[in-house]
Formats: structure tokens, C-alpha cells, sequence
């Protein structure tokens, strides 16, 4: 099992940041199974009332 | 180190927002870009943006029914947080260039913190939860559906790269501006004032997205490494830091923006970019 350290010199331990981009990877295709990224894209391509404080 | 900093904030800005059709005709870019998100604060109704701001497309997950947890946007900010952490914000947010460039213009006595900073510091985290989070996903409008909470009551950076833009070219947005508007602006107006005298207020105290990054700042695959056994202590590097960080805080902090002002000031070469061991 890999052991996460933020100081990772010994063999076997992976790196933090390396351990926080494999989880970003995976968090990714999760959100790509749940169909996440269709949500933000129609809420992205529409004016956002309440960005631009009229909504 | 600051003109190549400069010349990589503004190409990345420019880069960002180059749908210079949407500024002069008050629309957006709907085009599949905006499927992912920009690693700075980059508001998605801003004319020229070319993709999703995080911090919007967050609560924009948020927003929908039900309490599920936004893995997109999280994977987002694991990915840009893993290998930059705040380096983001030091050199890749439009609206960090702008207070960057606030900053300097030669007006008031300049300070690098607000009194009561170390209170205020955690500012950033009360709207990251307030706003973002509790704001996004249990609070209601009036229409029992859920409000981008950050955005819509905050956010300064949306009202400079979106609202104002896009109300200068739309006549029909224009005749909508109500109460809102103006208290945004008011905000907006507030921070670009405070932000020439004192060194980037809304990233120190207010920004959700710092918040985030700063925790990743000290695992981060970037960072700036500071080498004790070479150290003369002579404190250039906390002189010359905007953020006014002591060496041994350098990089680690939450705070630090890795805008390599250290790096640059140090006479014994003790301090460098590189990458995390």
C-alpha cells in the first residue's frame, strides 16, 4: 500500500503533490461520469444575472 | 523576475479572455471550452472568457438538487492546487493583476497588511464556507431555488470582467441594473481602492479560491525553497516579500503567492523555484 508523505525520498512513498493529482484525476473522471461537466458548461454559456449583480 | 511575471500575467489574461467579439457586442463565448475550468478567479460572463471560473462552476454544482458532492470542480482545484498551490494567484489570476497593478500606483503610504491580520487572514475561509459552501447548497432564494451565493453577493471580479463590460455593450442589461448592482459595485469600488494602498486586500482577506490554493501550498509540486544552512538572516527577503513572510514561511504558508519577490531580494542566493522533493 502507498504510504503519502510530503517529504517522499524514500522508495515506495509518493510525493503529496503527486498523491493530490492522481486524486484531481480522479475526482475528474467522476465528475465526467456523473455528468458534471454538462452543468457547468449551460450554466458557463448563459449570462449569469447574478455575476454581473442583476439577478 | 517582475517583468517576466508581469508578461506571463498578462499574456495568461489576455490568452483567457480573447473572445474580443464578446466585448463589442455584450454577449459571451458559448463555445465548448467552457466544459473546463481556468486554474485563476475568471468570471464565466465576462465577453472574453474562454472558459468556466472554478469558483462559479462550483456553485454552480452546488446549486443543484439535492446535496451531491461537485467532483468536477474539486478535481479542478486537486490538479492546479497539486502542482501550483497559490502560485495561481501570483501569476495567473486577472484579478490579482489588476490589484498588482493598483498597487503601484504612487498614492498613499503603502502597506503590506491590514491592522488585524491575523484575524482578518482568515476572512478568505469564512467566505469560502459562508459563501461558497453553506451559501451555495442550503441557502434558498426567494424562488426556492439555490443561489450562487459568492457571486452574487461578492464577487469583484465579476462585476469588473463581467458586469461592467457586458452592461458598456448591452442596452438591454443596462435597463435591468437594480440595488444589486450598485452594492456590488460599491464592493468593487471599495476593493479597488483599499487594493492601491494596501498590497492585494481581496486575495489576503476575502478570495475563496486563495483559500483553497494556500492549503496545497505546501505540498505543491511548485515551490519556491528556501535553503537555512546558507542564510545570512539578513531579512531582505521578508523586506521585499509583499505578503511580508518570514523565510522560514516562505512557500509554505498559505499565504505566500510565490510571486518571487524573495527570490529576487536575497544577496546570498538562498532562495530559488523549484520543484517539491
Amino acid at each position: 500500500m502507498l504510504t503519502l508523505k510530503n517529504n517522499a525520498k524514500t522508495s515506495g512513498h509518493i510525493p503529496g503533490w503527486a498523491a493530490g493529482l492522481l486524486t484531481g484525476f480522479l475526482f475528474l473522471a467522476a465528475g465526467a461520469l456523473r455528468g458534471e461537466y454538462t452543468v457547468i458548461f449551460r450554466k458557463a454559456v448563459m449570462i449569469c444575472l447574478e455575476c454581473i449583480g442583476i439577478g | 523576475m517582475k517583468r517576466i511575471r508581469l508578461t506571463v500575467q498578462l499574456l495568461y489574461t489576455i490568452i483567457t479572455n480573447g473572445y474580443a467579439y464578446g466585448f463589442l457586442n455584450g454577449k459571451i463565448y458559448q463555445g465548448n471550452l467552457k466544459y473546463v475550468c481556468v486554474p485563476g478567479l475568471n468570471c464565466y460572463s465576462c465577453p472574453g472568457a474562454l472558459a468556466s471560473c472554478p469558483v462559479g462552476a462550483l456553485q454552480a454544482l452546488l446549486n443543484r438538487q439535492g446535496y451531491e458532492i461537485p467532483f468536477a470542480v474539486l478535481g479542478f482545484l486537486f490538479v492546479f492546487g497539486s502542482l501550483m498551490g497559490r502560485f495561481v494567484c501570483g501569476w495567473l489570476c486577472p484579478f490579482g493583476l489588476l490589484q498588482d497593478l493598483l498597487h503601484k500606483i504612487p498614492l498613499f503610504h503603502k502597506r503590506k497588511r491590514l491592522p488585524f491580520h491575523y484575524i482578518l487572514k482568515y476572512g478568505k475561509y469564512a467566505v469560502l464556507l459562508l459563501l461558497v459552501c453553506i451559501g451555495s447548497w442550503f441557502l434558498f432564494g426567494g424562488s426556492f431555488a439555490k443561489i450562487p451565493a459568492f457571486c452574487k453577493y461578492l464577487c469583484p471580479s465579476g462585476t469588473f470582467f463581467g458586469a461592467l463590460p457586458l452592461l458598456a455593450a448591452n442596452e438591454g442589461l443596462r435597463s435591468q441594473i437594480g440595488p444589486l448592482f450598485f452594492w456590488k459595485l460599491g464592493i468593487l469600488i471599495g476593493i479597488l481602492c483599499l487594493s492601491i494602498k494596501v498590497y492585494r486586500p481581496f486575495c489576503q482577506y476575502l478570495c475563496p479560491l486563495g483559500a483553497v490554493y494556500g492549503w496545497f501550498n505546501r505540498f505543491s509540486l511548485v515551490q519556491i525553497r528556501w535553503e537555512k544552512e546558507k542564510c545570512i538572516s539578513c531579512m531582505a527577503c521578508q523586506r521585499a516579500c509583499p505578503l511580508d513572510l518570514k523565510p522560514e514561511e516562505i512557500s509554505v504558508s498559505p499565504e505566500c503567492i510565490r510571486c518571487g519577490a524573495c527570490r529576487e531580494a536575497c544577496p546570498a542566493s538562498c532562495i530559488h523555484f523549484g520543484k517539491h522533493q
